[in-house]
């Protein structure tokens, strides 16, 4: 009798679960879905209130954006230069670090460990100011360096590769490759790195969208149109008198900046929403 | 073992002071670095009066009796608290609902891997554009009005942007729809940790699911709830990108979505290094009292 009431109770709750679920995947979603089906509209379309069917002014939005006042173009070469050298740099530099914590005995050790846990509570905005100066003072204003090179000393992605490296690189295997003679710089680049895979690439994709979608540095140092990134033209787009804009193409230009992320997160999914929980945190 | 092989590891330790530098070096030169001449530029006067260069004059802690006393300081950092835990609050719940029922192993959930993958979405999205998507949705002439309108539930286009409760309902809206996944992700990882023997254990004892979820999984969550808390309330007081978009920059309507961070920025912007340099040591102290806060409180329940 009992089992059949606690059937009964788990066929309930798992209702309650996939209705809860299904109205949260619809929350998650509907905003993109409304964002693709005004992209294909025209302007005169979009005044006359919203439909849930996709019209056929797509590839006309796009073409307006490209041609427009915006250097959209410009500004997703930009973007993609920026994002996927910072990402490049931080993993390796990232994983180097943890590997001088993970893999050797010296004096300070634990102490520079705590260290880099402690600044990892720094917020980057409040050293944006003297961060301004000293770009200013290089003469580095409207340049992509002081945008990708301060990745390399990255506590987060750091203390994710670190715990990783805890439990998936033992100390046998450096031994090994030691005693065959390999010097240090060798062991890291083709017995480490190559261990530590997974947990790079997972880094390095996180690295790459936060570096795609971060705002408020990249707006203080960058000025020229030829130098800005997607989300300092998508300010300037707010900015503008958004009234008199093609709304179509304001469309087109969003759906420009959140679209390729999409499709490239749904093709890496798995690993991306494994490697959240992988190392992050140990509970 | 490390004793044994005590003069190996030592004739390679040296290495471990190699494989720093590149971090160190980075470290001191772009976060140091800025970071004391932020503390430096907070005693000093500096900043332009219509084209008229003022300062830098040293003037001690004048800048910080200014902010504290005639600025809106406390209104911003009320306002980004409130923002904060009007996202922060349905997001934890959420996140801990969804957590154990994707744990659970007696639902045996169906479609985990489509329903994990779209809650994280949103996380991954440029919050700029995103903002601006919003303000595009939700303006007057938007399709959110025009759906509402369309439904019957409103009669006339509701001007989302010009209320205070509308625009940080929906700053704190798409703050908590951007980080719940993360937040639902990282609790499973300390849930999955839960050994199932404790479960079992718990059942054959007659607990009830919601007996099990208080006083099994929730104080084993512990350690992994603290470190959410944490990182969530820090990155609260950074909110920057949402707000700024969505309001132009401007925190209307009455600066009541203005951040901390948006004020930080309009100093920089206008120039007043100063007051900029104060503002950015005040959330630096606040950032580190928050968290040793936070730190505290729940270390005196590990006592109890």
């Amino acid at each position: 009798m009992r089992e059949e009431k606690t059937r009964n109770t788990v066929h309930a709750r798992r209702a309650v679960a996939y209705i809860v679920l299904a109205i949260i995947s619809f929350l998650c979603l509907f905003w993109f879905y409304v964002l693709f089906i005004n992209a294909t509209r025209s302007n005169g379309e979009l005044g006359r209130g919203f439909t849930a069917i996709p019209s056929t002014h797509l590839i006309e939005n796009l073409k307006n954006l490209m041609t427009g006042t915006l250097p959209v173009l410009r500004g997703l070469l930009n973007s993609l230069i920026v994002a996927s050298l910072t990402a490049f740099l931080c993993t390796y530099f990232s994983t180097m670090t943890a590997y001088s914590i993970h893999a050797y005995d010296y004096a300070g050790r634990k102490v520079i460990f705590t260290f880099i846990l402690t600044i990892m509570m720094i917020p980057t905005q409040v050293t944006a100011l003297g961060f301004v100066k000293l770009v200013q003072g290089l003469h580095l204003e409207d340049n992509f360096i002081p945008l990708i090179v301060p990745s390399i000393a990255a506590p987060v992605t750091f203390f994710y590769l670190k715990q990783y490296m805890d439990s998936n690189l033992p100390g046998e295997l450096i031994e090994a490759a030691r005693i065959d003679g390999a010097g240090e710089l060798r062991i890291f680049n083709t017995v480490a790195l190559p261990l530590m895979r997974p947990a790079i690439a997972v880094q390095a994709i996180f690295t790459f969208v936060s570096s795609w979608n971060n705002y408020f540095t990249p707006s203080l140092i960058l000025h020229a149109d030829k130098s800005k990134t997607l989300p300092i033209l998508i300010a300037q787009l707010r900015a503008a008198d958004w009234l008199k804009f093609d709304m179509g193409q304001v469309y087109a230009m969003i759906a420009f900046s959140i679209f390729p992320v999409i499709i490239v997160y749904l093709v890496l999914s798995k690993n991306i929403v494994g490697g959240v929980s992988a190392g992050a945190v140990k509970g | 073992m490390k004793g044994k092989k005590k003069s190996a590891v030592v004739r390679y330790n040296r290495w471990g002071y190699i494989f720093l530098i590149p971090f160190m070096v980075v470290f001191v030169v772009f976060q140091l670095i800025p970071l004391v001449t932020t503390v430096y530029n907070s005693f000093f006067e500096n900043f332009m009066s219509g084209l008229k260069q003022v300062g830098p004059n040293f003037i001690g802690f004048k800048n910080y009796i200014q902010l504290l006393t005639q600025g809106d300081l406390l209104k911003y950092f009320l306002n980004t608290m409130i923002m904060w835990i009007l996202g922060f609050v349905p997001q934890i719940i959420l996140s801990l609902l969804l957590g154990s029922w994707f744990t659970n192993p007696q639902l045996k959930l169906k479609f985990q891997r489509f329903f994990k993958t779209v809650i994280y979405l949103p996380n991954l999205i440029m919050a700029s554009a995103f903002a601006m998507l919003f303000f595009t949705l939700f303006a007057k002439t938007g399709p959110i009005n025009s759906i509402l309108v369309g439904m019957g539930l409103f009669k006339e286009p509701y001007d989302f942007m010009a209320h205070v409760g509308s625009v940080r309902g929906l700053v704190a809206f798409m703050n908590c729809l951007m980080w719940f996944g993360n937040t639902t992700i990282l609790l499973m990882a300390g849930m999955m940790g839960i050994s199932d023997s404790l479960y079992e254990a718990a059942e054959v004892d007659g607990a009830t699911p919601t007996q099990i979820f208080w006083k099994v999984t929730i104080p084993l969550l512990k350690p992994i709830f603290i470190y959410v808390v944490i990182t969530s309330l820090i990155g609260g007081l950074q909110m920057f990108d949402v707000p700024q978009i969505l309001t132009n920059g401007t925190g209307d309507p009455m600066r009541s979505s203005m951040t901390l961070i948006m004020y930080l920025n309009k100093h920089l912007y206008s120039k007043n290094f100063g007051l900029a340099g104060a503002l950015s040591v005040l959330l630096l102290v606040l950032t580190a009292i928050l968290s040793a806060i936070v730190f505290r409180v729940t270390a005196k329940d590990e006592v109890k």
